[in-house]
């Protein structure tokens, strides 16, 4: 019974490619994995475990989400208002601090993946 | 020598602004911060986050003589222990995550109970977003669980940090030349560059600091009563689920009672006027609260306490070199002290590291915060005194009770009445923010709506009393 936020089974999807969404995800415990569906193919784009978050893009734009994440085992995952996420930044701007972090850690991780990709070619 | 009327706590600073610079913090500054609940040590992990995050080489001392890994009162800090969705959302944020072993249990939904009925108000995203925690590592009678104290979690980050947990009772702070000094009951002695006072409303250290400053003043307190009864997991399951029961009472001087399940135990938690044993007798006779119960008698508790909470907060609460946060500090009333502490310790540290210790610096960069949670208090008085009046009429209960139970039965329309039911219990959001809700036409039509419907021979909130006296649970 202890625990917070709710529980996803092994496969479950948690958020879909191309849905609108209004909020971000914090994993509590398990693993999920962020998968890129085009031309009816899947590319496994990562994997994140406990205390990593995802879904940080719907806060920022009204945008749709860039990729589909389901759970690889059973996890339980809290969910981040956009209102909520918001409100505070408005009265604390270095709550974002960590998620500029992360955000700059993934460009990072995508133009090294991306150099990678086009000395291949 | 002791500064008696110079501790540098002012209401008005007038320092010019070149003066600033002489208050920075330099790399090898230290810092005490006395007492280790939520504000000290959130206070030390943001102060020591920041100040390593531009390159500030500063050492923190964390004065705490209570050991969180004792049951009982020695390990305890006295409180309901719920952690507030809101605070659970920005600490997840922060990248602060509550580990299981802390989270006694994850409360997905409030149950108000009134003489009128009870209705269940759940979370929209059916999601378990409020902690019920132990303050320290559980009752007095508990036999050892895998379960550890919150303040303990909290204090274990500061540490990881780098703060250093010093074991020893503070007795009086003192100015003495550009310094603040530290003074231990076992005569030990420590200077500092700041000195963060977060020993809370239960400690002696407020009273000391009001009798040495002839212009400060301590926090308003009152009395409340904290117990925890022993049911067992399987009957707390059963009977309580994974939602904090709410009481509204006509009982005088009851602000608020909420029993919280949490692993074995129930906590109970009077909030009020000056708790006394009458209150606790009217409380516990009532069939409302009986009826919680199995068998509806209520058992022997396992562990109790009567800690008083900041009513009103310290004045000023900054100096020079010197900064009260948490309950020593500005809090909210009645609801969310833990939140409070949050936004205080972050506020005071982050003023501390990228702007100075000056009573300049505090009142330009923490006062703000403190006067919009006394501003936002002022509100929830109101707004407590409007929840007196709707304890007291029992036409109005039965209608809250209809509009809420017909909101909760919906799925698409405004759940108005819900929310801010759920807001005033959980503390979610401000009291500011509740009562302005409780201006929308909507809102206001939709009450007088469900007053007449509500009052109708026939209705749920009629028949649910004869029910709520048989079996204890009326409706959802």
């Amino acid at each position: 019974m202890a625990g917070l936020g709710k529980e996803y089974k092994e496969g479950e999807v948690i958020v879909r490619q191309g849905e609108t969404g209004n909020c971000m995800f914090v994993i509590q415990d398990g693993e999920v994995e962020a998968v890129a569906e085009a031309n009816g193919k899947e590319l496994r784009l990562r994997t994140m475990g406990p205390n990593e978050f995802f879904g940080e893009m719907a806060l920022f734009e009204n945008e749709t989400r860039t990729a589909t994440i389901r759970a690889t085992r059973p996890t339980r995952i809290l969910t981040i208002d956009k209102k909520n996420f918001l409100g505070g930044i408005h009265e604390d701007p270095s709550l974002a601090f960590r998620i500029v972090q992360t955000m700059s850690h993934r460009i990072r991780d995508l133009t090294d993946r991306l150099a990678k990709f086009e000395e291949g070619d | 020598m002791r500064m008696a009327e110079d501790l540098g706590l002012a209401r008005d600073v007038g320092r010019k602004a070149q003066e600033s610079q002489a208050w920075a913090l330099q790399d090898g500054s230290r810092i005490a911060v006395i007492g280790a609940g939520p504000a000290g040590s959130m206070f030390s992990y943001f102060f020591l986050t920041m100040a390593e995050t531009i390159g500030l080489d500063v050492g923190v001392d964390m004065y705490e003589p209570r050991r969180f890994c004792h049951r009982g009162p020695a390990g305890c800090n006295h409180c309901g222990g719920v952690v507030s969705e809101t605070l659970i959302q920005r600490l997840a944020t922060e990248g602060i995550m509550l580990p299981d072993s802390v989270v006694q249990r994850g409360i997905e939904s409030y149950t108000l109970h009134m003489d009128v009925g009870d209705v269940e108000i759940a979370t929209p995203l059916m999601e378990k977003r409020i902690a019920a925690i132990y303050r320290g590592n559980g009752p007095r009678q508990s036999v050892p669980l895998d379960t550890h104290s919150f303040d303990g979690y909290l204090l274990q980050l500061a540490e990881q940090k780098g703060a250093r947990i010093i074991s020893r009772l503070v007795t009086d702070v003192r100015r003495e030349e550009d310094l603040m000094s530290v003074h231990c009951a076992d005569q030990h002695c420590d200077q500092y560059e700041l000195v963060v006072v977060a020993s809370g409303v239960n400690s002696r250290l407020s009273e000391m600091l009001e009798s040495q400053s002839h212009n400060f003043k301590r926090p308003a307190r009152t009395k409340t009563f904290i117990c925890e009864f022993h049911l067992g997991r399987e009957v707390i399951r059963e009977t309580f689920g994974p939602s904090m029961h709410v009481f509204l009472l006509d009982i005088p001087r009851l602000e608020f009672a909420a029993l919280i399940p949490k692993g074995d135990y129930v906590t109970l938690c009077l909030l009020g006027d000056d708790i006394d044993d009458e209150l606790m007798e009217r409380f516990f006779s009532s069939p409302e609260v009986q009826n919680r119960f199995p068998g509806a008698i209520i058992p022997e508790h396992a562990c109790h306490c009567y800690p008083r909470i900041n009513i009103r907060a310290a004045v000023p609460a900054y100096g020079d070199r010197l900064v009260m946060i948490g309950d020593s500090g500005s809090t909210r009333l009645f609801k969310d002290g833990i939140g409070a502490a949050y936004k205080t310790a972050k506020a005071a540290a982050k003023t501390a590291v990228f702007h100075g210790v000056g009573a300049e610096n505090f009142e330009r960069h923490y006062a703000p915060l403190c006067q919009k949670i006394n501003r936002d208090n002022q509100v929830g008085k109101f707004v407590f005194s409007v929840a007196s009046l709707v304890q007291k009429a029992r036409f109005a209960r039965r209608g809250i009770l209809h509009m809420t139970a017909n909101e909760q039965k919906q799925t698409v329309s405004p759940r108005r009445m819900s929310d801010v039911l759920w807001d005033l219990f959980s503390g979610s959001e401000s009291y500011t923010n509740v009562f302005l809700r409780t201006l929308h036409p909507a809102y206001i039509g939709s009450l007088l709506k469900n007053l007449v419907v509500g009052n109708l021979p026939g209705s749920a909130g009629r028949n649910a009393h004869s029910s709520s006296q048989e079996n204890g649970h009326v409706q959802h």
